[in-house]
């Protein structure tokens, strides 16, 4: 038996395979029974339980793209792109940031790290039995990465560590935190990455800082107060952090272009799904040419956003160089996000603006993709150099 | 233990919007996101905690098209050994009996001590089971939501029946039970599973690999068909209770008092 369509298809490049299709379908089937019917309690709560990270760990889901003999799956760019969609698709970026902080955390030990140091702090990641955070944004700056103030100074196998990091994703819970700290000059030639476990004495937490949105991941200032650090938690060589932070920010875009891009199309769905149900001066709302146009707006941009970000996910899964392009992606896929976003609000009118609304929550955590990992701003700079 | 589970790729209902297709012979199957059967995979879960317990192997198969080959490898992700696709255009809309009779012209091309189906699938019918332990001249319980091997002869199955009570059986080997969803937790899939099973080849057997006349299934040999497909009109008799929350409450106790629900 030929299925009617795969008969009449005829084969163009495909992004996903039908392996690819086989996560989505798991991810998926997870995230309806072990996420949706708690995603409300848990961003109420400002987080989701600890056993979380155990159940996605277990199953392999955390670091698809991680080597296998770490815990991974030594999966390609489109896992990670399956897997951050179909978090998302819980409808909160909160959970999706904090259960993904390792993402970020961990390639610097991955990619630079010695086999100890990936035992110790890549393996039980990715097992889900200990979370890891990145600190790099301190309370003085975020975008200008180069200027860190936090310092570690070297005292025998130690390094003494001072400084504070702030907007911590996983900031609370961390049992690691990969941290930029500068052990050299000034300027971007001093900078250098150290693991620091959570129970150094010295190392402290704030109160959980309270967001506009993500409000199911627990963010946090931490101070490092002559935290006494063993010299072995040094990743890679001293004063070459900076380039391992450039190199990192690529993927964090990526994912977060991604993540702007399933913000829109789920606010899109809602938009959609509501117009046609809603009834206004004794018609349905797609019954309104304006409010039609409104829709085919929002969904071509939509489509647009995410083939741009899948072509260039593609070009990086091949090993090209996309820095030009990857920040393009981020400021149009939020760019994107933040126009569809507010649309959909607008076409829900007062329900919009209530809580309990998919729509309510989206717009306000789609206000965070257009500043972290690098702003708007910052990728115009990025860019300006490169054309 | 060898055990068969039969399964069926269905209409995901969670992920679609279900509509009557525009000829009124059947849903409309533009853009349908499909699944398995969830009573299917109940019934992997169950063989595959079996099968962990006093060893042997579980055997998927399903009748479908080439599209229904990702079940097989899902419940295979799952933990399931091997798959066996049953395709052939002659076994296109097939009636409960014609898929019966293809499933167990394949149970017979193998040795299997259990046969397991869901107890239902999308259209309900609830006829496979059955059918297929009368064809094959084996013991069948339905409705089964515990099972516990004596011996390599003998199970002891739990049969869930009418309010909510429990029967138990004995029932000898070769049987086929049919799954009732709850008899277990089915696990997830993950990611190591995935990857055991994306390039394994699943062998696909058609009519005449299966010695069936073509004529005695599908469309030609189906003695049940569907007429017609409608979303049936609403009838009367809900009322609307209006007013403040106290009000609607008072109304209500009001209206239960006059029923008889209330004394």
């Amino acid at each position: 038996m030929q299925s009617k369509n795969s008969s009449v298809k005829k084969p163009y490049q495909e992004y996903f395979s039908k392996e690819h299709d086989m996560l989505r379908q798991a991810m998926r089937d997870f995230v309806k029974k072990e996420i949706l019917p708690n995603i409300e309690e848990w961003e109420e709560a400002g987080e989701f339980p600890r056993e979380l990270y155990k159940k996605v760990g277990d199953l392999g889901f955390l670091g698809v793209t991680f080597p296998e003999e770490l815990g991974g799956a030594s999966g390609d760019i489109f896992d990670s792109i399956v897997v951050n969609e179909e978090l998302m698709r819980s409808g909160s970026g909160g959970l999706a940031a904090g259960l993904g902080s390792l993402g970020i955390a961990l390639p610097p030990i991955i990619y630079k790290g010695t086999q100890e140091q990936k035992e110790k702090f890549v393996k039980p990641v990715l097992a889900g039995d200990r979370i890891a955070a990145l600190g790099i944004t301190e309370p003085g700056g975020g975008s200008d990465v180069a200027n860190i103030k936090t310092t570690a100074v070297r005292d025998g196998d130690h390094y003494i560590v001072n400084g504070s990091k702030t907007f911590i994703t996983s900031g609370i819970r961390a049992d690691q935190l990969t941290c930029a700290v500068r052990t050299g000059g000034e300027g971007a030639h001093g900078i250098s990455f150290l693991v620091i476990e959570s129970d150094t004495p010295g190392y402290s937490v704030g109160s959980k800082l309270k967001k506009t949105g993500w409000w199911a991941s627990d963010t946090a200032e931490i101070f490092l107060d002559n935290c006494r650090v063993p010299a072995e938690n040094m990743i890679g060589e001293e004063n070459m952090g900076f380039y391992t932070i450039m190199e990192n920010f690529q993927m964090e875009r990526l994912q977060l272009c991604v993540m702007a891009n399933i913000t829109a199309q789920m606010a899109l769905e809602e938009a959609m799904k509501y117009a046609k149900k809603r009834e206004a001066f004794g018609k349905q709302l797609t019954g309104f040419q304006v409010i039609r146009h409104k829709l085919v707006d929002m969904a071509t941009q939509v489509e647009v956003s995410r083939e741009f970000t899948y072509r260039i996910a593609a070009k990086i899964n091949a090993g090209t160089n996309q820095v030009k392009e990857i920040s393009m992606a981020k400021n149009f896929a939020c760019d994107v996000s933040d126009k569809v976003t507010y649309e959909a609000v607008q076409i829900f009118g007062g329900y919009g603006y209530m809580r309990g609304y998919l729509v309510e929550r989206l717009y306000r955590d789609n206000r965070i993709l257009s500043i972290g990992g690098g702003t708007t701003e910052i990728m115009k700079e990025i860019i300006s150099k490169l054309i | 233990m060898e055990i068969l589970v039969c399964v069926k790729r269905v209409p995901d209902t969670s992920e679609n919007e279900i509509e009557v297709g525009s000829d009124g012979q059947d849903i409309d199957r533009d853009d349908l996101v499909y699944s398995v059967n969830e009573w299917d995979n109940y019934a992997v879960e169950e063989a595959i905690q079996i099968v962990d317990k006093v060893g042997g192997k579980v055997t998927v198969v399903t009748v479908g098209d080439d599209e229904s080959e990702e079940v097989l490898r899902r419940e295979m992700a799952m933990g399931a050994n091997e798959g066996i696709l049953l395709s052939d255009d002659a076994f296109e809309s097939s009636d409960g009996k014609g898929i019966a009779a293809i499933l167990k012209a394949a149970v017979e091309k193998g040795s299997y001590d259990l046969i397991m189906t869901g107890a239902q699938a999308d259209a309900g019918a609830g006829q496979v089971g059955g059918m297929l332990a009368a064809m094959l001249d084996q013991p069948y319980a339905s409705l089964v939501n515990s099972i516990e091997v004596i011996d390599d002869k003998k199970l002891k199955v739990g049969r869930e029946i009418e309010g909510g009570n429990q029967e138990m059986n004995e029932i000898q080997m070769p049987c086929v039970l049919s799954i009732q969803t709850g008899i277990n937790e089915p696990r997830y899939v993950g990611i190591r599973g995935i990857r055991k099973v994306a390039s394994v080849d699943i062998p696909v057997l058609g009519a005449s690999d299966l010695g069936i006349d073509s004529g005695s299934v599908g469309n030609a040999g189906a003695s049940v068909k569907v007429q017609d497909y409608f979303v049936p009109v609403f009838g009367d008799g809900a009322e609307m209770l209006e007013g403040s929350t106290e009000e609607i409450i008072d109304k209500l106790i009001e209206l239960l008092k006059a029923q008889g629900g209330l004394k």
